[in-house]
């Protein structure tokens, strides 16, 4: 039996953030982790390696991108999303 | 304009992880060069090398930093630590705004490359780190230090092949000289120890298989080493003030081009090169008691090397001491003036010169004195250091013994 999505991502995320995966919320974000530009694309290679997805981020215009990343679990829903598509 | 001297120094090497233990294995004439050991090897024909080993990156760096910092980088940032402690400075205010730093390589992150060219090529991955990028780029290793360290000057890479560290070396010397700058850190890295970076150096066929014996008549090439070598240049009134330790004086550099061949040396770019050392630093011929060669181990380069120094010096020639320390190293290539400093400031403080070691049969075409095998205790006044790069591009420095 394979982990949540849920449970993968903030493993992921709270790897990049060096914090144990219970402090990572469902509402937390990027900034309140404390992951910047270059620690987010980091988080999204890992996330397209653990997934096998390609996700349509450009670190130039993030807010143009289809990609949501308020918040944990719209990265997780984004997540959710991509791998039903790309399966 | 300002004398420039040397109040700190750092390295990592085949010889040792720091500058004392790289000093007692060059007065003891041990052999740093041994088989390699990286994924691949068994398709190299190139199997030896001068690699850093026991080296635990995990207890030097956290798991962010690694992600940013290829072996060449790590390399730097360890040398650059030793070096800057040992000088005592911390860099804030004015100073922080122009000290800077210049460092010498040659190849960037070969590793880094390495490893991710074999993912998209032989493993068949379409997607690749994102760091990728910022690891390989050559100035990493300068800005990594300058970030660590609030240098905040002039600070870049030069990129002459193996004249890499005296070239970013004598760049720095003139900023300080010149004052521009009362601190500058200098030196240069290498880590070309990959399955890429040895063959395509098998590729020219100048390697040894087995060792590296420069001026020796049975030599039949260079072995490669990794590392680096960092040093504090500071104006010498500035170090004063401050009551810093001095390891040795800067006195002077020059360099020249062959403007001749991509790949074999001219004697007269290198006399070129060691004339105009000594007349910038103003100093006669009969002064040098010390050259570090650039003695790579190869036919033609020891040959020219000694042709170009019976030329320079004429008579004193046989009365000067010359060694390659390369044999015990090996050839850091952008890296190797700057762990061959070290030779040099040994020579002027400790009186004590690194020898040549794997020296079997005399050349009569390299009829110098190599201070074959054994280290030896002398008193020199000054120490030249030699690189003459492929590409025809030479640059030498010239130490003196700080009184």
């Amino acid at each position: 039996m394979s982990r949540s999505t849920t449970d993968r991502v903030i493993a992921i995320i709270a790897e990049q953030a060096v914090l144990d995966p219970s402090d990572v919320t469902l509402d937390s974000t990027m900034e309140d982790l404390g992951i910047d530009s270059l620690g987010l694309v980091e988080s999204i290679f890992a996330i397209e390696e653990e997934f096998d997805i390609s996700v349509p981020f450009n670190a130039n215009e993030p807010q143009a991108s289809d990609f949501d990343i308020s918040s944990v679990a719209a990265i997780i829903e984004g997540i959710e999303k991509l791998v039903k598509e790309q399966s | 304009m300002k004398r420039v001297v040397i109040t700190g120094a750092g390295t990592i090497n085949a010889l040792g992880h720091t500058v004392p233990a790289t000093l007692e294995a060059m007065r003891e004439g041990r052999c740093g060069i041994g088989p390699l050991d990286f994924r691949d090897v068994d398709r190299l024909s190139i199997r030896i090398g001068g690699q850093v080993n026991n080296y635990e990156p995990e207890t030097r760096f956290n798991r962010q930093q690694l992600a940013l910092y290829d072996r060449f980088t790590q390399f730097t940032l360890i040398a650059a630590r030793e070096a800057i402690e040992q000088s005592g400075l911390t860099f804030s205010g004015d100073l922080a705004a122009r000290a800077g730093i210049v460092l010498g390589n040659s190849g960037g992150g070969m590793t880094t490359l390495d490893d991710n060219y074999r993912s998209v090529y032989e493993d068949g991955k379409n997607r690749v780190h994102p760091f990728v990028v910022p690891k390989l780029m050559n100035n990493a290793a300068s800005s990594h230090v300058s970030m660590e360290f609030n240098l905040k000057g002039p600070s870049f890479t030069v990129s002459t092949a193996c004249a890499s560290s005296n070239h970013a070396m004598a760049q720095a010397f003139q900023m300080v000289h010149g004052g521009m700058t009362p601190v500058m850190i200098t030196g240069g890295s290498e880590s070309m120890l990959c399955f890429g970076g040895v063959k395509a150096w098998e590729g020219l066929r100048v390697m040894s298989r087995d060792a590296c014996r420069p001026f020796s008549a049975n030599r039949n090439g260079m072995v490669q080493g990794e590392g680096a070598g960092v040093f504090v240049f500071e104006d010498y009134d500035h170090a004063r003030a401050r009551g810093a330790e001095i390891l040795a004086e800067v006195a002077g550099y020059a360099m020249s081009s062959d403007a001749a061949d991509i790949v074999m040396p001219s004697k007269q770019g290198a006399s070129r090169a060691i004339k105009g050392a000594l007349s910038d630093a103003r100093l006669n011929t009969t002064d040098v008691g010390y050259i570090n060669a650039h003695g790579t181990g190869t036919a033609a380069n020891d040959k020219t090397e000694s042709a170009a120094v019976a030329d320079v010096f004429g008579a004193h020639a046989d009365r000067l001491m010359i060694s390659s320390t390369k044999s015990m190293h090996g050839h850091l290539i952008g890296g190797t003036g700057a762990v061959e400093l070290l030779a040099c400031i040994m020579a002027v403080r400790d009186g004590i010169i690194a020898p040549t070691i794997g020296y079997e049969e005399p050349d009569p075409e390299c009829a110098l004195d190599v201070v074959p095998n054994v280290a030896r205790e002398a008193k020199v006044d000054v120490a030249l250091s030699n690189a003459f790069a492929f590409g025809g591009l030479n640059a030498v420095l010239a130490l003196k013994r700080f009184a």
